[in-house]
């Protein structure tokens, strides 16, 4: 954190620092690492539950007779299966295929969606949602600066959050709700970057502290843990979910990413397509490859990865898991035919440290 | 047990508890806490000489890795080997259990011009 640089803060940032959380910089936002511990809220939400504040997110609201048209054009995933109540996750590329961003795009009615974007990119995306909405009859409006989001995580999140806003319990996975909420307009959305079931909320920043109270009252009797980006970072690693700007960016393809599944040739144009089409047919020379290490110590981001004397590539991602209690990570290597379970090794303080190509994602919650 | 009190502590946050020409070095409690989840730690070869000031070991929590400093000279004589089963006894019992290494002292005279606990707490404060 440099004194410097003016960072934004949430609107529960009064609340964050009277709790004596440790607060960072995170893409130019004060934000909590940790309140008390990475490894307890990581557990608090493997087992119970814990609340995140992830108002740095960006929401882009899109509407208009031309709102799919237009999503679909910008999207690698098939926008038509947010019919009105669900989401999707997807892709949205450079003409290049490279990864310009990875949303939630939310349908809460008929020609209306709320696009949830990354922080780092939520001013860059914009731009790019207003260039290409002037061919199409759509209306597009950031609303990130009025809107506070808090995902509630984990396998006792259902009870908390249906006290709160109540016929969120019966939504299905990526199911979505617009609610009045002490008043106002907000929407419950079963989506989370954990890897367990869970909501995010999205609600006016008014409305913000009331929020979180109530979140931690209901929260109280099912073992609620307030939690910081610390534990949202091992968690979604052990879920084998992408963060943005280091898993993926603008030089990285979904199929590069192992993300094919995220990406619908079959329905239509949209951008990008012609050079996911070309690397199809031409083949991958590197992919995001998972690496668990068969040693203990810790593999950091940069570590570079060998099999034998030769080099593979680096992580891009990598922690100590609570879960499998050993040292993870994933990183762009280039021989996409490596499969779990091949030896390789990782480059950790001057030392190559045995470590095996693993499976993503390293953990999945049972169903 | 190396009771805070009569330990001397570097401005790296190591301690040192010092008894003829053998001192055993850890991590202080105030370090452990801003550290906190301790998950590894690397030690030292036993044997290996170091200088006052020299990394020689490291500590790595979730988020980050830290270079451990020799606080005095000399040559390592015992590493700790409980921390590679459970690397927590740092946090849980940093003066205790959780200590790194010793040394076997080639200048006495260096853990004495190290801080004594009521100079560490106070350098604690100036630093907050």
């Amino acid at each position: 954190m440099t004194a410097t640089t003016e960072l934004r803060r949430t609107p529960f940032y009064g609340i964050h620092k009277a709790m004596g959380a440790r607060l960072v910089d995170f893409h130019g936002w004060e934000l909590p690492i940790q309140f008390t511990s990475i490894l307890k809220e990581h557990q608090a939400v493997r087992s119970r539950c814990g609340v995140f504040d992830v108002s740095h997110m960006g929401q882009i609201l899109v509407e208009g007779k031309q709102a799919l048209e237009f999503l679909q054009k910008i999207n690698t995933n098939d926008i038509a299966k947010a019919a009105p109540g669900k989401a999707v996750y997807s892709h949205m590329l450079n003409e290049k295929g490279g990864v310009v961003d990875d949303v939630i795009v939310g349908c809460y009615g008929p020609g209306r969606y709320l696009v949830v974007v990354n922080a780092g990119t939520a001013d860059k995306d914009f731009r790019w949602y207003q260039r290409h909405a002037a061919a199409f009859d759509v209306r597009v409006e950031n609303q990130s600066d009025l809107l506070c989001m808090l995902a509630i995580q984990g396998p006792t999140a259902v009870p908390v959050v249906e006290a709160i806003t109540p016929g969120s319990a019966p939504l299905p996975r990526f199911g979505v709700l617009e609610i009045e909420l002490f008043g106002q307009r907000a929407f419950v959305q079963r989506t989370g970057y954990t890897g367990e079931d869970g909501f995010e909320i999205i609600a006016p920043n008014e409305i913000a502290p009331r929020l979180w109270e109530e979140v931690v009252s209901h929260g109280r009797s099912y073992g609620l843990a307030p939690c910081g980006l610390g534990a949202r970072d091992t968690l979604r690693l052990e879920a084998g979910l992408l963060l943005y700007g280091q898993d993926i960016d603008d030089e990285h393809t979904p199929f590069e990413a192992n993300y094919g599944w995220v990406v619908k040739l079959e329905k239509g144009d949209f951008v990008g397509k012609g050079a996911l089409e070309r690397q199809k047919r031409e083949g991958l020379k590197r992919r995001l490859t998972g690496v668990a290490l068969s040693e203990s110590g810790v593999p950091r981001a940069g570590a570079i990865v060998r099999a034998g004397e030769t080099v593979l590539g680096s992580l891009v991602s990598a922690t100590f898991s609570p879960t499998l209690q050993k040292g993870i990570g994933v990183g762009y290597l280039d021989r996409p035919e490596l499969r779990p379970g091949e030896m390789i090794s990782v480059e950790i303080h001057g030392r190559r440290v045995a470590a095996e190509v693993a499976a993503v994602p390293f953990y999945r919650r049972e169903a | 047990m190396a009771s805070p009190e009569k330990c001397r502590f570097a401005k790296s946050h190591e301690w040192v508890s010092a008894e003829g020409d053998k001192a055993v070095v850890g991590i202080s409690d105030h370090a452990q806490a801003e550290i906190t989840d301790v998950v590894h730690v690397e030690l030292p070869k036993p044997g290996r000489k170091v200088k006052a000031g020299e990394a020689c070991a490291v500590v790595e929590s979730v988020k980050a890795a830290f270079d451990i400093y020799a606080p005095v000279s000399g040559e390592v004589s015992e590493v700790n080997g409980e921390l590679s089963k459970d690397p927590s006894l740092v946090n849980q019992s940093p003066h205790d259990k959780g200590w790194f290494f010793s040394i076997k002292i080639s200048d006495p005279t260096e853990a004495s011009a190290l801080m004594d606990f009521s100079q560490y707490q106070e350098f604690l404060k100036a630093a907050h």
